[in-house]
């Protein structure tokens, strides 16, 4: 096993510095008190500096803890929050494709349903928040199995089980089915999950672009999709459109 | 904008409220195309006195009004009317000549007319005026101010006398200005505003003279009463100029209708800051024993006026931004959501958040907070259920009150506003209340409610049916809890509420 990294430890000792009583430090405090020469200690704090984890006050000249250590620490998105951010987009999304719209997070190995709006039709329908969903065969799911790599291990490791005769459920087609949906932005599920039913999600992402959830709708196979068989184009545009419009809200920049 | 939804025409509503000025197009389905708002100055002069600088709220309205008409990308031709709603109760007083405000508005939370309010109430006390009004004589109400205003700017009782000075909430100073002004300018206001004034007859839906004469106010400086849904006038200046002005509704009325609460019995409650909960009584103004207050719901143009009661919460989001800045107990206000989920129950700790005494249906200023229950066992987790069971409890105290004023029991709560986004305050609501909770489809009940209006005046839409037909549930929540645990838990709670109160001594 090879020795600790010079750089690296010099460079915990400087955050640790920083972190210290007096919040901002000079060039020549920082390397007098660590005993660096000052070139290596600027060449460092310059590194930190790129990366966000030290900022540099542009009047004094002296240097502080960056808002990205902030971010690593908070880096959990809590779902209430995902949901308060997705209220008015779902809702829009409900009325523009008239089928009903689902928010799901990971949750152990499944698709956790943190938010949900009714079909805008006035029909009888049960709030399906809280309920789980398959990572492998739903839209929600799979999306989340292509963007997020601790999705996919879930979604690769266990088993797929055939929920209807049309789930994919060996390993190479699966993986084919994930490879487009990264190609595309999106995923559906024809009937994979419930017969008779078909969905299309898109991911949101936040100001990391970091996958935080996925959003989409579901209704019948004879309303969503087209003759052809595959999902209607402009519920696809309306799915991500609402997607790209949390994402924002979140932070992400435009995509 | 991908979808049919922007061909026209459209209905422009501006919601001038507190903290800032909206203003939203919405199409014929009742869906908003754009949006634009933009927040004005809080002014606090003393402790608990709060105003707002109306010139600066005219600008603002101008800008944003603007501003959503050129990103929804529309001229004034397609917009077919506006309607207006507002913070209610806020005073002003301007110079009919010169539109100049002869001082800063009074805000409805301003509390400076509390002595006036006690000597208007004479040696009959603060229901003086209740049965004419639907209102107790408190420091929100508009009349009273308007009195303050009279008496301690300088010389303005003089200028009154003269004709020289108007008077209006904040729906008759946009009004005023976007017909004309100084030029022409029509000053109005609607029968909901004016049921915030304690200076309208409820009944007769007119200024009533012997109350403006105790309190003080001459009626020669009130605007003309209209209804909620007419045309008062055409916009004057600005990107809507030429555009028919055809509602005006307080903020909380204007919600009722844009949730479209036509039938007696339908109720509405908007969970913010505070919480208001209205119901609509029908053609009768019912009067409240429980604590409540009666008002105007809304009129239609000829029609007769439906009345409403109301209940209100002082401190409901306020209690979770307490917990977020205050107790540092959560990071976000989403947050107590996720805390309290990580526990089943209470833990047997009750949260009554009487911060600045206990509103309906107790009035009692001599509360304050208690938290009760208290054991080892208790966690923060606990006290995140608690606090969200506090705003459940207390619209179940006021949904009681309801019934047992108007005999209606309700069939459903219709909610709207910022908490409706967490899951586990509207599933407890329901267990509380034991009825459906409803969430419709449009966040924006308080805009959409005055572009209804609106449209409906000039045609736009034929009638309420088409209203309701706009109308999609977007959640609902069925009670959950057997009946004997939320009885046992109700008891619970109502003693916490005694011990509340008493707290303050009686000053002096």
């Amino acid at each position: 096993m090879p020795g600790p990294i010079q750089s690296l430890a010099r460079a915990a000792a400087i955050l640790r510095l920083l972190a210290g009583g007096e919040r901002r430090l000079g060039l020549s405090d920082i390397s007098s008190s660590l005993g660096l020469a000052k070139g290596t200690a600027h060449g460092i704090l310059r590194t930190l500096q790129q990366e966000g984890f030290v900022e540099q006050d542009a009047a004094s000249g002296k240097y502080q803890l960056g808002a990205e250590l902030l971010r690593l620490g908070n880096s959990y998105l809590d779902v209430h929050e995902l949901r308060a951010r997705a209220l008015v987009w779902t809702d829009d999304l409900a009325r523009s494709s008239g089928e009903a719209v689902y928010l799901g997070v990971l949750h152990q190995s499944g698709v956790l349903i943190v938010h949900h709006v009714f079909r805008p039709d006035d029909s009888r329908q049960v709030l399906e928040v809280g309920a789980m969903q398959p990572l492998h065969s739903s839209a929600l799911g799979k999306v989340l199995a292509a963007y997020d790599p601790v999705a996919h291990s879930e979604a690769a490791e266990n088993e797929r089980l055939a929920l209807t005769p049309r789930t994919i459920t060996d390993t190479a087609g699966f993986e084919d089915v994930l490879e487009l949906a990264r190609t595309r932005g999106w995923a559906s599920d024809l009937e994979e999950t419930w017969e008779g039913v078909a969905s299309v999600a898109a991911p949101i992402l936040d100001r990391r672009r970091m996958p935080v959830g996925a959003v989409g709708i579901t209704g019948a196979v004879e309303r969503v999709c087209q003759e052809d068989g595959d999902i209607q184009a402009r519920l696809v545009a309306a799915v991500r459109d609402c997607a790209r419009a949390v994402s924002r809200d979140l932070g992400a920049g435009r995509f | 904008m991908t979808d049919a939804h922007t061909a026209g025409p459209f209905i422009a509503a501006i919601d001038q409220g507190t903290t800032s000025s909206r203003c939203i197009v919405f199409d014929r389905d009742g869906r908003i195309v754009s949006v634009d708002q933009k927040e004005h100055e809080q002014i606090f002069p003393k402790p608990s006195w709060v105003e707002h600088d109306a010139a600066e709220i005219w600008t603002n309205v101008q800008e944003v009004v603007a501003s959503a008409v050129e990103k929804a990308g529309i001229t004034a031709e397609d917009v077919k009317a506006i309607g207006i709603t507002n913070q209610r109760e806020t005073t002003l007083l301007w110079d009919k000549n010169t539109g100049e405000p002869v001082h800063n508005a009074l805000v409805w939370q301003d509390t400076r007319t509390d002595a006036l309010c006690r000597e208007l109430g004479r040696n009959v006390g603060q229901d003086r005026f209740r049965r004419e009004t639907g209102l107790p004589l408190a420091s929100y109400f508009a009349g009273p101010k308007a009195r303050w205003l009279l008496d301690n700017v300088e010389g303005l009782r003089e200028r009154a006398d003269r004709g020289e000075i108007l008077f209006g909430t904040m729906d008759s100073w946009v009004i005023w200005n976007l017909t004309g002004g100084p030029d022409g300018g029509v000053h109005v206001t609607d029968v909901t505003n004016a049921s915030r004034t304690m200076l309208m007859n409820l009944h007769t839906l007119e200024w009533d003279e012997k109350i403006c004469e105790s309190i003080g106010v001459p009626m020669s400086m009130l605007p003309e009463i209209r209804s909620s849904s007419e045309v008062y006038g055409t916009a004057a200046v600005g990107v809507l100029a030429g555009v028919p002005v055809a509602s005006a509704l307080g903020d909380q009325q204007a919600a009722l209708f844009g949730q479209t609460c036509f039938a007696e019995g339908e109720a509405k409650s908007t969970y913010g800051t505070g919480t208001f909960l209205l119901m609509n009584t029908g053609e009768k103004a019912v009067n409240s024993y429980n604590g409540l207050l009666t008002t105007v719901g809304y009129r239609i143009g000829d029609q007769k006026a439906v009345y409403a009661l109301e209940g209100s919460i002082a401190v409901t989001g306020s209690l979770v931004q307490w917990m977020r800045d205050q107790m540092g107990i959560i990071k976000s206000a989403a947050e107590i959501e996720t805390l309290a989920s990580s526990v089943d129950d209470n833990g047997g700790a009750y949260f009554v958040p009487a911060f600045s005494g206990l509103f309906a249906p107790y009035w009692r200023d001599d509360a304050r907070g208690v938290i009760a229950g208290l054991t080892r066992y208790v966690t923060k987790a606990h006290l995140a259920r608690a606090v969200l069971e506090a705003t459940a409890w207390q619209t179940r105290e006021i949904v009681d009150a309801m019934s047992k004023d108007s005999g209606v029991e309700l069939a459903a709560v219709k909610v709207d506003g910022g908490m409706t986004s967490n899951n586990l305050l509207m599933q407890t609501i329901a267990d509380f209340v034991d009825a459906p909770v409803v969430r419709p489809m449009v966040a924006e009940t308080t805009c959409l409610g005055a572009a209804y209006a609106a449209g409906l005046a000039v045609g736009f839409w034929p009638d309420t049916d088409a209203l309701r037909a706009n109308w999609r549930r977007a959640a609902e929540w069925t009670p959950r809890m057997d009946a004997d645990k939320r009885d046992r838990e109700y008891k619970n709670w109502l003693k916490a509420v005694e011990r509340t109160m008493g707290w303050i001594e009686e000053e002096n």
